[in-house]
């Protein structure tokens, strides 16, 4: 098959203008399918990061006991126990299972919260909030708080608050100055302002807060466990799969962020499907143009075909040749198409850089090594038409040409 | 001398009903090993369906056909194509050269494509037959870049190459000018002597066929004399 492959490279090299067109087709079509991989891969990573990035992947939430009904042998109801806006729901052994949760593999933080609803007031001023209270030195574990920072400190302790942009303007606060919280159970603390956050999202801006753990628990009356632990991952796409593992670990009720995401699930979907469609079109393309191109050449050589078939060579022998050279022409489009493919990508930002306003490109998701080992089969696939062709040229016809 | 191939009754029939032409019509031909033998007789007589049939590119339409007692009418494709590089070498009227090969490309490829390489023993062989071709200076040189009586002796070497029994000439200086005519029968004449090598020469010069030490004609699809 050496032999074989001599004679298929001699036929390539032979017609250098006519291979170089065809190794240039083939590149382009191995360049969109790199682009569009890099571009759909880094556009759902950009909506991701946007949509669901700072939230938790797995959130383990503590939910109220159901109510109950005692029920007497005949019939009439003895006594009912219903839901208390006033009795926040625990997780009391949440200490216990911190460990085991941070230990999962893929479990890059997690962060107990004790959580609530509560009123902000300053002067005459009222604003409804939602309370946060996080461990001291764990504040940006799940959102980049620290990111968001735009004036004072992200770091929390005793009698200290921080809030968002909206919600220091809606109460004319600044930095330094006091503010009086009062939990929806009725406890009050006066907290100092340490730091303000712009997340971009007028809801949080407007009406989340976060205080330390330990001012939660004075002002929502937990003294131990937590209401909510929330866990980041190192891969988000993995979350259904954690999950699963971490309830199976706590028996505790572990949600994914794909649980209720279905809409934005099924953006990505068509959006990565809009994708396959492209790319299986950049590789039909391929395989067309090397199919046409050596169904010429088999045309072109056909005397030559037929003097070689004389000379005793077999027909496997004349399909080898012709299929070498559909694998060459795209082993060669496939590398330059690649090559040209990751250039043009430089330019772009890295992912964990993208700018907005700018296309959110992911050169480490151009499929490189994919796109060329597809050209390579779909231009060996292509070749074996026009490979059949050559076999079954009649010497004595093809001589007499 | 020994018998190195018989054909009886050969028939071949292209096309089928009203359109059917008889090109061979019970043909009977026996070569003996080491036969200088020249083929003659007019356009359309058959000649070259008969070099095809002899040559295992085309099966007779009835008949027998063995060559070194092989049964080569019930040999199938892959059997014929593996008898033909071993046992048969054919020198073509247009000398039929691969052209983007080197005259020794060319002579080697019936030995190359049966090895799967070119062997050192196959370039030196090569070599050679180019040598006492008398283009020990044309080796290396791309055949689109020889003349025709150059070409033709490549031919010559390639068709040689495999050491067949029998080699198979169609006209095989008919495009040749007289000079380069007389090299090529004086090779073919030069080797029939020396190695024995069988040689059936379609032609249509009687000063060719004068050169042969046997006169086969072909007329109207039988051997007439």
């Amino acid at each position: 098959m050496l032999y074989g492959l001599k004679i298929a490279t001699r036929y390539l090299t032979a017609a250098k203008a006519q291979t170089a067109l065809l190794v240039a087709g083939v590149a382009v079509g191995v360049f969109i399918f790199i682009f569009m991989s890099a571009l759909i891969g880094g556009l759902a990573e950009f909506i991701l990061s946007r949509t669901v990035g700072d939230i938790s992947h797995v959130t383990i939430q503590a939910e109220s006991a159901d109510p109950a009904l005692l029920i007497a042998p005949a019939g009439q109801v003895l006594a009912v126990t219903e839901r208390t806006g006033t009795r926040t729901a625990t997780l009391p052994d949440a200490a216990t299972f911190l460990p085991l949760i941070a230990a999962v593999p893929g479990v890059k933080a997690v962060s107990p919260q004790i959580t609530g609803a509560g009123f902000l007031t300053r002067g005459a001023q009222v604003s409804q909030v939602s309370v946060t209270g996080l461990e001291p030195g764990q504040e940006s574990a799940i959102l980049d708080l620290a990111g968001y920072m735009t004036e004072g400190s992200v770091q929390l302790g005793s009698g200290l608050i921080v809030l968002g942009r909206d919600l220091a303007d809606d109460l004319s606060l600044s930095l330094g100055q006091t503010v009086r919280l009062q939990s929806a159970n009725g406890v009050a603390a006066v907290l100092t302002l340490s730091g303000i956050y712009k997340t971009g999202n007028g809801m949080m801006d407007g009406s989340s807060i976060y205080v330390s753990i330990g001012t939660a628990r004075t002002l929502f009356a937990q003294p131990q466990g937590v209401t909510r632990i929330e866990i980041k991952l190192d891969d988000l796409n993995t979350a259904d799969a954690a999950a699963l593992r971490i309830s199976a670990l706590t028996g505790l009720d572990a949600v994914s962020w794909t649980d209720g995401a279905e809409q934005l699930m099924e953006a990505l979907s068509a959006q990565a499907q809009t994708g396959y469609f492209l790319k299986t079109f950049a590789l039909i393309t391929i395989v067309i143009g090397v199919a046409s191109a050596l169904l010429l050449s088999t045309y072109r050589r056909r005397p030559e075909i037929g003097i070689m078939r004389a000379m005793g060579a077999g027909r496997g022998f004349v399909v080898f040749v012709f299929v070498t050279q559909g694998a060459l022409v795209g082993l060669l489009g496939g590398l330059t198409g690649a090559g040209l493919g990751y250039l043009a990508l430089l330019p772009f930002p890295r992912r964990d850089s993208f700018v907005s306003g700018t296309l959110p490109i992911d050169i480490t998701q151009g499929s490189y090594g994919l796109a060329i080992a597809l050209t390579v089969i779909g231009a060996i696939l292509a070749s074996i038409l026009p490979a059949r062709a050559a076999a079954r040229v009649d010497p004595v016809t093809a001589i007499g040409q | 001398m020994s018998a190195l191939l018989q054909a009886s009754d050969l028939v071949k029939t292209f096309g089928s009903g009203d359109n059917a032409t008889r090109v061979l019509r019970g043909l009977s031909l026996e070569l003996a090993k080491g036969e200088l033998a020249a083929l003659l007789g007019p356009s359309g007589s058959g000649k070259s369906t008969l070099l095809t049939i002899l040559g295992t590119l085309m099966k007779p339409t009835s008949g027998q056909y063995a060559m070194l007692g092989q049964d080569l009418v019930a040999a199938d494709d892959k059997e014929l194509t593996s008898f033909r590089n071993l046992h048969i070498g054919f020198v073509f009227q247009f000398h039929n050269l691969l052209p983007d090969f080197t005259a020794l490309e060319n002579v080697v490829f019936p030995t190359a494509v049966r090895e799967g390489r070119e062997t050192a023993g196959a370039r030196a062989r090569g070599r050679e037959l180019l040598t006492r071709m008398g283009l020990a200076d044309r080796i290396d040189y791309p055949s689109t870049n020889l003349s025709g009586g150059q070409k033709q002796r490549v031919a010559v070497a390639r068709a040689l190459m495999n050491r067949p029994e029998l080699v198979l000439a169609d006209e095989p200086t008919g495009n040749l000018d007289r000079d380069s005519a007389g090299q090529v029968m004086d090779l073919i004449g030069e080797i029939n002597r020396d190695e024995g090598t069988t040689f059936l020469i379609s032609t249509h010069d009687e000063k060719i066929a004068a050169l042969c030490r046997r006169q086969i004609v072909v007329g109207d699809g039988l051997v007439t004399g």
